[in-house]
């Protein structure tokens, strides 16, 4: 057994030798981009696997904080403008160099892709580029636009030579995606690889590897495999069951870190009659949910150290708010509800609810991690404090179908609802503003409100938010609007922070990132 | 005879005609695909304009009407995730499921008929004992458990063999398929084996039966008699007159083996037909959905066709029963 391990070392430490080199890196991944055209699908996979390729304006780092990429300096000259001073000398893949045309002409062809099942109108819409000099663009919005700098984030640039007509499938066969991010496009065999070499004139760190293929490998047991028989040097999402054994292993070196993604407990606040909340005997009874006390006292109920700890096998952190401490517009003084069954009893009674209710928890059991045994933990918590409450979960496809359109007139069908959210914009705005602002269609706000919760007091703070330029002013108006809407009204129960984990071969280690991304950027001998 | 074929070229276009309806209705009863598309941060209006576009806001009755006049004309609609055409998707990832259906039919035969032979011919020894065993295994393992132990066992622990993947290809003949290279044939054969092993398992049982019935006729009797060195008789005697019924289980049963191909390529990430499809039905890419199994039923179809033309020519009775 020493034998073997001195073995195993040793060849472990050519293959380092070999990586200083920097050769070959394989990785698994766990969904496949749909495309290899930056503007066709606007969904985490595809997002974060151009970053390989492309760059943006502004850089988002593993925490979703900015950096300078291909814009240097970026600040508002007026109330309606921001000015962004793009970086000089950089060359794309083909040699030719980025101006600000190649800006203009991503901003219009990113907001017009045929097909996009999900486009960047989202973060573009409204706001007009011009070009000042060669390397200086204006973005004009109609009111004060704060969120300037991280929409900015989200869009690749593409170059306007290569790009001129070209169609998603120019981009998938390789004829268009020309890029200025530290790897270029090599080929995509759909289902079975990319492949990316590095491009030496990045402006950037020079990339670690001469070249690097991703294998799709959908099933996480099949990932893992791969990963320990040296098929694949790094995966991603790593199921928690196997993190434990993993640990032993030393092939093998774990990285996680908790993501942006809260899981949270949307509630209807908009039906005097809820269709999944019935009284004991099964008769009629006004909604519950509509009363801040009862929604309290469900937060009281969760014993939300217990969930992370036994249904989470501790690969989680509780959540006392929208988006874990360290983003822009979290509060400082909030913290999880603690486990008190108790005042929650009191609360109920309060409310007139002594006696308890029956109500169906609805939610996914494909979406988040033991998302469907979450939900069950969640079940037998409030059976403790008098609500009758049964478990239906279903398949993601159907399930978040239902949730924001299944009942009459489009309007969302459960009652109670698990779900979880990702903060794109790495900013408590995005959560407040899709979540718990009034749903509003013409205003585009609270589009994900599926409890319908609503708060003029809410909805001022937010707006104000939104069109606050000054980032500390924002950051606390976005505090105050999380202290009232989750602290005070309880329009959602956020329960925890997901973690998500990666693996690498033993000498390689991944700064885990907020956003959920596997970027090899991020990979990095140890 | 070639009313017979006529006759069973429109009951086929029947079927295919029934089954597109089902399959349509079915899938678009499932589900909404939108909430699978798109970013969780777009806003209503965004929402709107995906439902649109995907033309999710027309009754069913509608939708299915534009499918048949674009079937007709080849075009199984556009895939919601990829937005290219279905068939295209499907064609550009036959290949692979194709060679890999193939490759685990040859590991069904070359095993499963000289373990099905011996054990028929030997019946109480403990090998054959052994065999049966295994073959009932082979049945009741479920395949997507077999497939991850094979790889923990082959490419972990052992690490013979790839874990994942397609391998090489190279073209011969104007075929492009990863057996033409060491890299390949050494990824394809796990999953291979995986997919073959129910295959094997029923070649085993027929192949069996088929010499316990066939040993004790005249004829092998006769032969033995003649002084027949016992090789000849199996190999002459014997193995034509069992494969009969085998050949018609491997011709009538190669659609199954494409069409379920899915969890084996799963498994080992196996860039097929079968990995797109069950993609396609997590994410609710209903084109692709429809599409695929279309093309399945025109495949199982086909294959009865033709194994009902063979039956015909081999076996009169059949061809009377199908002219009267």
């Amino acid at each position: 057994m020493k034998l073997k391990h001195i073995i195993t070392m040793s060849v472990a430490a050519i293959g380092l030798s070999f990586a200083a080199n920097a050769a070959e890196l394989r990785v698994g991944l766990q969904s496949e981009p749909s495309s290899i055209d930056p503007h066709y699908h606007n969904l985490g996979p595809n997002n974060g696997f151009a970053t390989h390729i492309f760059g943006a304006l502004v850089g988002s780092d593993e925490n979703q904080q900015h950096f300078p990429d291909l814009a240097v300096s970026w600040k508002p000259v007026d109330e309606t403008t921001w000015e962004f001073k793009l970086r000089q000398g950089v060359k794309w893949h083909d040699g030719s160099a980025f101006t600000a045309d190649d800006v203009l002409f991503t901003a219009e062809r990113a907001q017009n892709v045929p097909n996009s099942p999900s486009s960047f109108v989202t973060y573009l819409k409204g706001k007009t580029f011009s070009k000042i000099d060669d390397h200086t663009i204006h973005i004009k919005t109609a009111k004060p636009y704060p969120l300037m700098p991280n929409d900015m984030t989200t869009v690749k640039i593409i170059s306007a030579k290569a790009g001129k007509g070209a169609k998603t499938e120019d981009y998938n066969s390789g004829k268009a995606t020309i890029g200025t991010g530290p790897y270029k496009f090599v080929e995509w065999v759909p289902g079975d690889r990319i492949v990316l070499q590095r491009y030496d004139d990045y402006h950037g760190t020079k990339a670690a590897f001469d070249k690097v293929t991703f294998k799709p490998i959908k099933s996480g047991p099949a990932r893992i495999s791969a990963l320990l028989a040296g098929d694949v040097d790094f995966i991603d999402n790593v199921p928690p069951l196997d993190v434990a054994r993993l640990k032993k292993d030393k092939s093998v070196q774990l990285s996680s870190g908790p993501s942006n993604r809260v899981i949270y407990l949307h509630m209807d606040q908009f039906r005097e009659d809820s269709p999944h909340i019935k009284a004991k005997d099964g008769g009629p009874i006004k909604n519950p949910l509509m009363d801040a006390r009862v929604r309290k006292a469900i937060s009281l109920s969760i014993n939300r150290d217990a969930i992370v700890e036994r249904v989470m096998e501790g690969i989680a952190v509780p959540a006392g708010q929208l988006l874990p401490a360290g983003f822009h517009g979290v509060s400082p003084n909030m913290k999880p509800d603690p486990y008190d069954p108790k005042m929650a009893k009191k609360l109920m009674a309060e409310a007139g609810y002594a006696d308890g209710f029956k109500m169906v928890i609805h939610g996914p059991n494909d979406r988040y991690i033991n998302d469907a045994k979450i939900a069950e933990a969640l079940a037998q918590m409030l059976n403790r404090v008098g609500i009758e409450a049964s478990v239906e979960t279903m398949t993601k496809a159907v399930y978040f179908g239902r949730a924001s359109r299944g009942g009459p007139d489009k309007s969302p069908e459960f009652s109670f609802m698990l779900l979880g959210w990702g903060a794109g914009s790495g900013e408590a705005s995005s959560p407040l503003k899709a979540l718990l602002h009034t749903y509003d269609k013409s205003k585009g706000m609270g589009a994900a409100n599926r409890g319908r919760h609503s708060d003029p007091a809410v909805d001022t703070l937010v707006q104000k938010a939104l069109a606050t330029v000054d980032a500390d002013a924002r950051g606390k108006l976005l505090a105050a609007a999380t202290e009232k809407a989750v602290g005070e009204n309880y329009g959602v129960i956020p329960m925890h922070y997901q973690v998500n984990t990666w693996a690498a071969k033993a000498g390689f280690k991944y700064q885990p990132r907020t956003d959920e991304r596997t970027i090899v950027m991020g990979l990095s001998a140890n | 005879m070639t009313a017979f074929i006529l006759r069973r070229s429109l009951q086929s276009i029947i079927v295919l005609l029934v089954m597109s309806l089902i399959v349509f209705v079915g899938v678009n009863l499932v589900g909404d695909p939108v909430d699978m598309l798109i970013n969780p941060e777009a806003d209503q209006l965004e929402i709107e304009r995906v439902i649109r576009d995907l033309g999710l806001d027309r009754p069913v009755a509608e939708q299915y009407w534009y499918f048949m006049v674009n079937a007709f004309q080849g075009d199984l609609g556009r895939s919601f995730v990829f937005g290219e055409p279905a068939l295209k998707l499907i064609i550009q990832r036959m290949p692979a499921t194709m060679e890999l259906a193939l490759f685990s039919l040859l590991i069904a035969i070359s095993f499963g008929i000289p373990l099905g032979v011996y054990a028929g011919l030997k019946p109480h020894s403990k090998i054959s004992r052994t065999i049966m065993a295994g073959s009932i295994l082979g049945f009741s393992m479920p395949t997507f458990w077999v497939g991850i132990i094979l790889i923990m066992f082959f490419s972990v622990h052992l690490g013979w063999l790839p874990s994942t993947g397609r391998g090489d290809v190279a073209t011969y003949f104007g075929i492009t398929s990863s057996i033409f290279t060491l890299d390949g044939l050494s990824h394809i054969f796990l999953p291979a084996f995986n997919l073959a092993l129910f295959k094997l398992s029923s070649v085993i049982r027929l192949a069996r039966a088929g010499t316990r019935e066939v040993i004790l006729q005249d004829y092998i009797k006769f032969a033995r008699a003649k002084g027949l060195s016992e090789t000849r008789i199996i190999r002459v005697h014997l193995l034509k007159n069992i494969m009969i019924p085998i050949v018609t289980v491997i011709g009538l049963e190669f659609g199954s083996l494409i069409a379920f191909s899915t969890v084996t390529e799963t498994v080992f990430a196996w860039p097929g037909m079968g990995k797109l499809i069950i993609d396609a039905i997590y994410n609710l890419d209903r084109p692709i959905v429809v599409a695929y199994l279309m093309i399945i039923v025109l495949i199982f179809v086909t294959l009865n066709l033709i194994v009902d033309i063979l039956y015909s020519v081999l076996d009169p009775r059949v061809r009377i029963k199908g002219v009267s």
